[in-house]
């Protein structure tokens, strides 16, 4: 009876997991690749670097600032406080939604506690364009 | 000088743990030899004692020529973080894992208790091994003594956001309870050598787990504590990888906490104790892998470098293979003892087990699954907290309804139904709670469950301490005061998990957030408050300048102000909000500082929480782990009672 239980319990886990996989990971996308792969409506992680003089903010607390990876570039609206490292010319991770035409709706801005630390997808990203000017 | 001394001492250190797991081992049944290895234990202990003073010392007095200390400390600082910011960074947090993990080393080999010889030199010598290990990774590849050729003249300082005292107690917590799994590790790894674990080796076992499971509770509780009052985004947890880390050893510590008691009382389920403790430590090593590694993206950023990675993954695959390797081995031969029934506390306690294991699999998969992704070339992904949010919540939801049942079944053979006859009143609270919430709340399910399971578990503690109270003669209330400690700290624990329930539940479903801007006299309702911007003002600090905002806020007649801060450190480019919070009865106010409009007219971005009922998480996780130190408490009477 206990192991039969358990394994109900255990299946449970395992579809609760798999569904859960399926509906909840989300894929990074650079700006140059968004056109591409994502499709509209989909939650993706947008990484790339703040492009400098992009940053604006109007009175309802909008924020739209534009990220690149040396090749495109995408505008991104938030509406919210940005981190408190969110610097143009930095590395950022916006996670929202794109739809052709518009700008990327983020509803999470990622930015690091340190200054000296660039997110990983972002050096790929870079890296991929070839714009890396890091350390390998 | 100094820091000679202390990476001498550290050489020192290296030499004799090395030394002390071969002690460990080699020691025969004579008196002398054990004399000698508790001796070389208290040895390794003091000499990195010694070492990690040093460190602080070097700290203290600003000695830029370390090249930690350049890197991680200013002598603007105030001292006490000077001090904390020892161990703030990777090299000094190593050098503490090796500094706990040694005392821990020295504390098993000078209290033997009840334990075997061969089983208590064995647990020592493994100690002394995973001291070793420790040490090794520090003097190699990030030792803190190393000097900077020529000195600056001032240090890099430490982020600001860093310096804060819940901060500065969360790493050393967390440590203990990382390094405290080590010690049951040790003691399973010798009782699979020994090929014994009866019920002298769990009793030996409990005060460890329990005092590791307690530190980490309090460890994760601060540092979720400070996320949320620190990084102004009005959360408390975030499914982050370096969260999940200091997740999993908590989940596997939790069950190690309850299956060691039915080793020790009922000396069944010994391999599935020793199983867990294997894997409590594995999932202890991999959380300092994922931190230290960078090989997952993370709100958390540390310095990366691969090497580091790999190393703590060799080490992390030398103590599971060590570990699993002799527990398949070993582990068919240990003595099955007494069966139990179906219904009974035995059959609860490894329903808790089975529950809590099952979590800590979803938790590592879900951590896990964009490496194993990226490796089989499937692109760069993230796994969200809405995966977490609809695994784990079931799973634990499940355990909690089981939760309160278990303590009040006899061991061997339960009688289920005059339990749940006792438990009725607590089952009734429950529904009453469940029908009240979906109607107040517009019919939201699942958190109005997630409610519901909290007042059970709530209710559930209470009817257990009625129960145990109602035996025997006399009057009940006066006799629950009376209850033995072990009874009390249990039930602190079970109802301090249930607020914990109510409060994560109630925050995360009924959290209100908005973003405003305001110019100095404009107001704005929230929450059912007035919220008015009155000023702004130029604040100087001990080494920081700040704009502060000063807020009214009008809240059924009372008038209230609150401030909240964007603060300038001189030692870094980025500016840090400082928020304002005002708990009421019905949760907490939060409100952080943005930057100005630009064009806004003297306009400041405002972002404005309401967060019902969130001190419930953090007063609920510390009657968690106040119930742990009771428990601590209470076992170490027992011992003294009967050596």
């Amino acid at each position: 009876m206990m192991i039969s239980a358990a394994g109900a319990v255990l299946v449970l886990a395992a579809a609760l997991t798999f569904a859960g996989l399926r509906n909840s990971i989300v894929y990074f996308v650079a700006p140059s690749e968004l056109a591409q792969k994502a499709h509209p409506g989909q939650r993706i992680r947008l990484g790339g670097l703040v492009l400098p003089g992009s940053l604006h903010r109007d009175a309802n607390g909008v924020t739209s600032f534009a990220v690149t990876d040396g090749g495109a570039q995408v505008n991104v609206r938030y509406e919210g406080l940005l981190p408190d490292l969110f610097r143009e010319g930095q590395g950022v991770v916006a996670e929202g939604t794109w739809s052709p035409g518009q700008a990327f709706t983020a509803e999470r801005v990622l930015a690091k506690h340190d200054e000296r630390y660039m997110p990983r997808e972002v050096v790929e990203a870079l890296r991929r364009r070839g714009e890396w000017k890091g350390p390998q | 000088m100094i820091s000679e001394i202390g990476a001498f001492a550290l050489c020192l250190t290296f030499a004799m743990s090395l030394a002390q797991g071969a002690l460990g081992f080699a020691t025969s049944q004579h008196a002398s030899r054990a004399a000698a290895l508790t001796a070389l234990a208290q040895c390794v202990a003091v000499a990195c004692l010694i070492a990690f003073v040093s460190l602080v010392a070097a700290y203290v007095r600003s000695d830029f020529s370390v090249a930690v200390v350049a890197n991680n400390s200013h002598t603007d600082k105030p001292l006490i973080y000077k001090i904390a910011a020892a161990w703030g960074n990777h090299e000094g947090s190593m050098l503490l894992w090796c500094f706990v993990s040694s005392v821990f080393g020295a504390v098993l080999a000078s209290a033997r208790g009840g334990q075997s010889a061969g089983l208590w030199s064995k647990a020592v010598g493994v100690q002394g091994l995973v001291t070793a290990g420790a040490l090794a990774y520090t003097l190699f590849l990030s030792n803190p003594f190393a000097r900077l050729d020529p000195a600056p003249m001032q240090g890099a300082g430490l982020n600001p956001l860093l310096q804060d005292p819940a901060l500065a107690a969360h790493p050393p917590m967390l440590y203990l309870g990382y390094v405290g799994m080590s010690v049951p590790f040790s003691l399973a790894l010798a009782a699979l050598i020994e090929g014994r674990a009866d019920q002298a080796w769990a009793k030996a076992l409990r005060p460890w787990t329990l005092a590791a499971w307690t530190c980490l509770t309090v460890g994760i509780a601060l540092g979720s504590y400070w996320a949320y009052y620190e990084l102004g985004w009005g959360g408390w947890w975030f499914w982050d990888p370096v969260e999940n880390a200091s997740f999993m050893p908590w989940l596997a510590a939790c069950a190690l906490v309850h299956s060691a008691i039915v080793t020790e009382r009922r000396g069944s389920l010994a391999s599935w104790t020793i199983l867990l403790a294997i894997m409590g430590f594995g999932f202890a090593l991999l959380g300092t892998f994922l931190v230290r590694s960078g090989v997952l993206t993370s709100v958390h950023a540390f310095a990366v470098d691969p090497r580091r990675g790999i190393a703590v993954l060799i080490l992390l695959g030398l103590a599971l293979g060590a570990g699993f390797g002799l527990y398949g081995w070993r582990a068919p031969k240990l003595s099955r003892a007494a069966g139990f029934g179906a219904v009974s506390r035995e059959s609860m306690l490894v329903w808790n087990n089975f529950g809590l294991a099952v979590a800590a699999g979803v938790v590592l998969i879900g951590t896990l699954y964009p490496l194993i992704v990226e490796a089989v070339g499937g692109g760069l992904i993230s796994v969200g907290p809405p995966f977490f949010n609809m695994t784990v919540a079931p799973l634990l939801g499940l355990l909690f309804v089981l939760l309160p049942v278990g303590p009040m079944l006899t061991w061997r053979i339960g009688d289920m139904r005059s339990v749940l006859v006792r438990l009725a009143p607590a089952a009734a609270l429950g529904a009453g709670t469940l029908i009240a919430t979906l109607a107040l709340t517009h019919w939201r399910v699942a958190p109005a469950i997630g409610v519901a399971i909290g007042v059970w578990l709530i209710a559930g503690g209470f009817t257990y301490l009625w129960t145990r109270a109602r035996r025997g003669e006399g009057r009940t209330l006066a006799k629950i005061v009376a209850l033995p400690l072990a009874v009390w700290s249990m039930s602190i624990a079970h109802i301090g998990a249930g607020v914990l329930v109510i409060g994560a539940i109630s925050e995360t479903a009924f959290r209100a957030e908005r973003a405003v801007a305001l110019a100095p006299g404009q107001g704005v309702d929230f929450a059912d408050r007035r919220i008015t911007l009155l000023t702004m003002a130029d604040v100087d600090g001990p080494n920081y300048e700040a704009t502060r905002a000063i807020l009214r806020i009008d809240h059924e007649g009372e008038t209230v102000q609150l401030n909240t801060e964007r603060r300038f450190y001189s030692t870094s480019p980025m500016p840090t909000t400082e928020v304002g919070i005002l708990t009421g009865l019905d949760g907490d106010l939060y409100v952080a500082l943005g930057e100005p409009i630009r064009n806004g007219g003297g306009a400041w971005g405002l972002r404005l929480y309401h967060n019902p009922m969130v001190q419930f998480i953090f007063g609920g996780a510390l009657m968690m782990a106040i119930g742990g130190v009771l428990s601590l408490v209470a076992l170490a009477r027992r011992r003294k009672a009967s050596p």
